[in-house]
């Protein structure tokens, strides 16, 4: 049995989904503008019953960010609890708005009692306090308690709102003690809103809220630290009504002040928030001397802030955008969005196309598909790159999501006419799938999106799929092109074995070959001689798009297939002849020449533990500090160093913008916690107790790690080198150890699903990159740790992030299945070791690829000379030792050793 | 005589299978549905389950009883439709409330008996308070998302009335159930806090149990399994787990993520596998025990059992498969943050 779960006083609220407010979260942000008496543009819709409307300010604000939703009806004309009631029933049944938590605003307690009653998640209540006394304070709170919500108190008393630092601290400690002692209330429901008033009005009194509010905010929470603080920031700034540029520097300045002092959620315009790093030096320090009023003697401070707000205005802060191109006709108009990957408009001109072209399909067929063949033509010419592809296709397929319900409706009108079948549809049918056993996606997916670009219908199957489910569909759908994707080596084989059974169901579609473990060489050995009606490596995506065309067009195809047989065959024969060049040495000598360690001289480092610990949710934010964002980049096709590929002639300006597209998705996915990184990691006693096994000591029995040995000839003095040789031998007169690890990124799932459902491809595929960028970097966080603390063998190191991605430091973390020791197998005793699927959640497929796709593992080596190597080709000799060592059926072992087999 | 919580401690408890499969088996026609009392009411009344507590006690006692053989711990109320909401399908809504004071005094009955043969091993009555046919999340019109069938206060009242019967019929605890819809649910907690308040009663237990209708891992009302739970924590239930819609292969996974997160015990009683061709469960007692096994081996649950198309036979391997098992540890709950 597993040791207790911890559970900790975290504030937890809920929509569909969770919301839960840790030390990590940082700042919650409450969206503003479904509130009557702050949105004049909310009221009127509220005021005119357009409620429908009115959802879409609610799901701006979640689009935006905003992590729970603030409903106010308060308004003179409005019959507060029917608009209240009427508008969170229409919300529940919009789960992109419903699944965030909602905080129920209002003056009047019956409005907020009325709205209790319509929501299923956990609200917060905003507010009660004590202003009519003690008694009705109590008795709301004990109804608030039993429909299950949060509350804010305001800082409000008998005597009025509290404006001072004094005050607020004391009615807040007033009513924890009430809540907590009278009312049963948990402390960590418990917010307070301890009032932000607005600074720099010109009266002298008000200088020092900005001040008061920070100030109680430190004192409440060292005295009471699992309750809350919140504020409407947004009064702050009143006095500077109509000037936004200052208002949203001041509102920054405040925060960042406020939240470091223990401000923890803040109802703001979550589209308008600044960064303070990023406000302008001269402003900064006036909203500054402002808020902290300081430098403030006579008003001084506040001068100086209306003076530079008066220039400010004069200049204006918007930069005028060309939109000269709305005046153009609508073709024109879309092949612009399309182009520039603008999505603002593209409802209402397709729309206008719709109505303009005698049929919705002639839409599609007409300016849609010349505007996607420009992009075509720009991608082809190294014109745009992949980012602003898959950008267009988000805004080709929001435009075919409007035709789609008409195209429906006109099919069904023709069926019932019977005037249906007459004509067939033109489009080419590509389908792609990622092979049984592999879980790997991203380049198949964006893939996909380029020929989806260039006119071809793409059926695509997802990931983990058997030869049966993509032959039998190919065949159904009678698909013109069927596309493999893999990226761990058993992948290879299971390309070979559809292409083999494509000949046995004596198939005729080209089969195309794809993904980071596949090659020319391969294709051309192993799979083309499989079947005969064309075999086709493809590079990467750009590539896919000329390749598609040559094999669909009539003419082409004869002589493309006849070029890229001609060239398989050379390259099979080279590979043949060079094949025979090749010496081994035989495997006993190879053992002979291990690498040459003094283990004398050396001393290992005893681990802080042996066994394992476990990460069940790290921090994102920790992560994100060690992504290497160059692989980021090639995912995407932009090859370079990073960060000098932003600043790269050709394809800088499109690199930076990916990447502000991902940096702001990487800030959002933490500050959501849409992802969970869970890992493990653990230390055990381990000797060398054969050439090439380690034996670790655990409680039960040993466990035998079999490592390969390079086999090639080497020059003299050059070692065969094994991982085995990097720990101690048993003769050695003492114990050595080794580690091993398992990170994961959980969660992505319904977030991929939103952004499909959305027609999303371009924020999907930024995730999927994300995930795995996670994943990689908690390897690297969790290495370091490793290394300085928990093995602690190398306490003293300070390495770069650079130095990091080099690999400078000690020690190696290599992975089963990779060149150091290319076995999948050894996964299960690693994972075995780890505390296997429950510590982590890592599934592992039938052929070893780790589920979620976003995951990493690896054993720990801390020997400094230890190092990353390549085990290259092995001869039978090894296999056949290998097999023997392992208690594997030769063939079982051929069958997964087969890439380094000669 | 050990309490509940007490029991809670030592091991694992186990709660019975379905009433509707039992009631089944005796083939009853329209007049054993009616009895002598209800001969000449106005509409047909056959499928009414709960109505037999009424007209055929000895049933629903006898029913009880085998589960009690079997080893159950606690039994289940038969009153899963009897609210007057509920009951207005068959125009009883004045009958509701009798139908959970005698359906309790039934349960009641046939513990005490058993409690009394073994006081070592003493049985628990929980009033089973179900979800209702009329929802409060959802919309019957799909034209008009904003809709709602029912009212917050009228479901509160309906359950009000209901607690009440089976306060008055003696139930130990109550159970909201196979809950779909999260605020059908906090209205039942609404009005149970209520009536323990208004009559100054001590409170009686509460265990909350969810349904997760589909591979989707929500609720029907579309919350996560986290959501749902963190949505009626402010119950302070006794227990908190999951029954219905699913088999015990598919509730797997849910029960494993609420045994991580939920600060009470845990229930899990899933249905007898997914329905045949034929509507019906075919699931044999072996198999489930097998799956729920490997639960209390894993340390997810605290009380389990069995839902839809399981029986006595069910129960019987359960509590045998789990006997020697140790019951899943209450959580630490920390009292700072970091």
């Amino acid at each position: 049995m597993s040791e207790r779960i911890h559970i900790k006083p975290f504030l937890r609220l809920s929509g569909l989904e969770p919301l839960v407010v840790r030390p990590e979260t940082n700042f919650v942000n409450v969206g503003e503008r479904t509130n009557v008496t702050g949105s004049k543009k909310f009221a009127r819709l509220i005021r005119e019953g357009l409620y429908e409307e009115a959802l879409s300010v609610a799901r701006q604000q979640v689009e935006n960010g905003a992590q729970v939703i603030d409903v106010n009806m308060d308004d003179a004309l409005l019959d507060g609890e029917k608009a209240m009631v009427t508008f969170l029933n229409l919300l529940q049944s919009e789960p992109d708005i419903a699944r965030i938590p909602v905080m129920i605003d209002s003056s009047k307690f019956s409005i907020i009692e009325a709205g209790l009653k319509c929501v299923q998640g956990k609200c917060i209540v905003n507010s009660i306090s004590m202003k009519e006394g003690e008694d009705k304070f109590i008795e709301q709170a004990i109804i608030c308690r039993s429909y299950g919500a949060a509350v804010i108190v305001m800082a409000f008393d008998e005597q009025g709102q509290a404006d001072t630092m004094a005050r607020k601290v004391a009615i807040s400690q007033r009513a924890y003690t009430i809540l907590t002692q009278q009312v049963g209330f948990p402390p960590q429901d418990i917010i307070f809103d301890l009032n932000v008033f607005a600074v720099a009005t010109g009266l002298e009194e008000h200088n020092n809220y900005g001040v008061d509010f920070i100030e109680a905010t430190r004192i409440i929470k060292q005295q009471y630290p699992l309750v809350k603080i919140s504020g409407g920031v947004s009064n702050l700034s009143f006095s500077f009504r109509g000037n936004d540029h200052v208002r949203e520097a001041m509102h920054a300045v405040f925060l960042y002040h406020a939240i470091r002092a223990g401000m923890d959620m803040g109802i703001v315009n979550a589209g308008q928030l600044v960064i303070y790093d990023e406000i302008e030096p001269t402003l900064r320090n006036l909203c500054e001397d402002v808020i902290l009023n300081r430098n403030n003697d006579n008003n001084e401070a506040t001068e100086k802030l209306i003076g530079f707000a008066e220039t400010v205005r004069a200049r204006g802060k918007e930069t005028i955008r060309d939109e000269s191109w709305r005046n153009e006709p609508v073709e024109k108009r879309l092949a612009h969005s399309l182009v520039n990957g603008i999505t603002a408009y593209i409802d209402a001109d397709t729309e206008e196309a719709r109505l303009k072209y005698p049929r919705p399909l002639d839409v599609i067929e007409g300016p849609l598909m010349d505007g996607m063949n420009i992009v075509g033509d720009l991608f082809g010419a190294g014109k745009m790159f992949l980012p602003q592809v898959v950008k267009s296709a988000r805004v080709m397929k929001k435009s075919v999501a409007v035709l789609t319900p008409y195209i429906e409706a006109e099919k069904e009108e023709r069926r019932l006419a019977g005037t249906l079948g007459t004509e067939s549809s033109s489009a080419a049918k590509i389908l792609l799938a990622t092979v049984k056993g592999d879980v790997h996606d991203i380049g198949k997916n964006i893939v996909g999106v380029v020929l989806g670009c260039n006119g071809y219908d793409i059926i695509d199957l997802g990931v983990m799929v058997s030869a049966d489910k993509i032959l039998d569909t190919a065949q159904k759908e009678n698909v013109d092109i069927i596309g493999l994707s893999g990226l761990i080596t058993p992948s290879l084989d299971e390309m070979v074995h559809i292409a083999h059974e494509m000949k046995r169901r004596n198939m005729q579609q080209p089969l195309l070959i794809g993904g980071a473990t596949t090659s020319r060489m391969h294709t051309a050995v192993k799979i083309a001689p499989q079947y005969g009606n064309g075999v086709v490596h493809v590079l990467d995506a750009s590539r896919s798009v000329t390749v598609a065309g040559s094999l669909l067009s009539n003419e082409q195809k004869p002589a493309f297939l006849g070029q890229v047989n001609e060239e398989y065959l050379k390259l099979a024969d080279d590979f043949a002849n060079k094949k025979t060049a090749k010496t081994f040495l035989r495997f006993a000598e190879a053992r002979q020449n291990p690498a040459v360690i003094n283990w004398a001289g050396y001393q290992p480092t005893i681990p802080g533990f042996t066994g394992t610990k476990t990460f069940a949710a790290y921090d994102l934010a920790a992560i994100a500090r060690f992504i290497d964002w160059q692989p980021f980049f090639i995912a995407w096709e932009m090859h370079g160093k990073f960060p000098q590929l932003l600043s790269d002639p050709v394809i800088g300006t499109e690199a930076t913008r990916l990447y502000e597209d991902a940096r702001r998705l990487l800030e959002q996915l933490i500050a959501e916690q849409w992802l969970t990184a869970k890992g493990t990691i653990g230390f055990w006693k381990a000797n060398r107790t054969a050439p090439d096994t380690v034996t670790l000591q655990q409680e039960e029995q040993p466990v035998h790690l079999e490592f390969l040995r390079q086999q090639a000839k080497k020059a003299a003095g050059q070692p065969n080198l094994s991982l085995a040789d990097f720990i101690a031998p048993a003769d050695a007169g003492y114990t050595d150890y080794i580690g091993a690890f398992s990170v994961t990124i959980q969660g992505i799932d319904t977030h991929i699903r939103r952004f499909e459902a959305q027609h999303d491809d371009y924020n999907k595929i930024i995730l999927q990159a994300l995930a795995d960028r996670l994943a990689e970097a908690f390897a690297e966080l969790l290495h370091e740790r490793t290394r300085k603390e928990f093995w602690g063998y190398a306490a003293n190191e300070t390495l770069s992030n650079e130095d990091l991605i080099r690999e400078n430091y000690q020690g190696i973390r290599p992975a089963p299945g990779y060149p150091a020791c290319p076995d999948h197998t050894e996964k299960y005793k690693l994972f075995d070791l780890l505390g296997g699927e429950a510590q982590t959640g890592i599934h592992l497929t039938e052929s070893l690829a780790m589920y979620p796709a976003s995951s990493v593992c690896g054993w720990y080596i801390a020997h400094p000379d230890s190092k990353y190597f390549g085990l290259g080709k092995i001869d039978r000799d090894q296999l056949t030792d290998y097999a023997r060592r392992k208690a594997m059926p030769p063939d079982t072992a051929e069958k997964w050793l087969r890439p380094v087999l000669e | 005589m050990q309490t509940i919580q007490d029991c809670l401690k030592e091991r694992i408890l186990i709660i019975d299978g379905a009433m509707g499969t039992m009631i089944q088996r005796h083939k009853l026609e329209e007049a054993d549905y009616r009895g002598e009392r209800f001969a000449d009411w106005h509409t047909d009344v056959k499928g009414n389950n709960d109505l037999l507590s009424i007209t055929q006690p000895g049933i629903i006692t006898a029913i009880h009883k085998q589960y009690l053989d079997a080893g159950a711990d606690i039994i289940e109320t038969n009153t899963f439709s009897s609210t007057t909401i509920a009951q207005a399908d068959y125009d009883m809504q004045a009958i509701a409330f009798e139908m959970n004071v005698a359906s309790a005094r039934c349960a009641r009955a046939a513990a005490d008996e058993y409690t009394a043969i073994n006081p070592a091993k003493p049985r628990f009555v929980a009033g089973a308070i179900g979800p209702l046919n009329k929802t409060l999340s959802l919309s019957p019109d799909v034209n008009n998302p904003g809709y709602r069938a029912v009212t917050f206060d009228e479901v509160a009242l309906a359950y009000t009335e209901q607690i009440k019967g089976l306060v008055e019929g003696g139930v130990d605890l109550l159970l909201i159930e196979t809950i779909f819809d999260t605020l059908n649910a906090k209205a039942a907690i609404y009005a149970a806090k209520q009536f323990f308040r208004t009559h100054q009663r001590p409170e009686l237990p509460i265990m909350i149990s969810g349904t997760i209708t589909d591979a989707s891992g929500r609720t029907l009302s579309g919350q996560t399994l986290e959501a749902f739970y963190t949505s009626v924590m402010h119950a302070n239930p006794l227990s908190i787990g999951l029954n219905c819609a699913l088999g015990a292969a598919d509730m797997r996974s849910h029960i494993e993520e609420l045994s991580q997160i939920a600060v009470c015990y845990t229930s899990a009683y899933p249905n007898a596998g997914l329905p045949n061709a034929m509507g019906e469960y075919d699931e044999q007692p072996e198999e489930t025990a097998h799956f729920i096994e490997e639960w209390a081996q894993e340390g997810f649950v605290n009380i389990v059992g069995g839902c839809c198309g399981t029986t006595p036979d069910h129960i019987r391997h359960i509590a045998e498969h789990v006997k020697k098992m140790a019951p899943r540890q209450l959580p630490v709950i920390e009292t700072a943050l970091a």
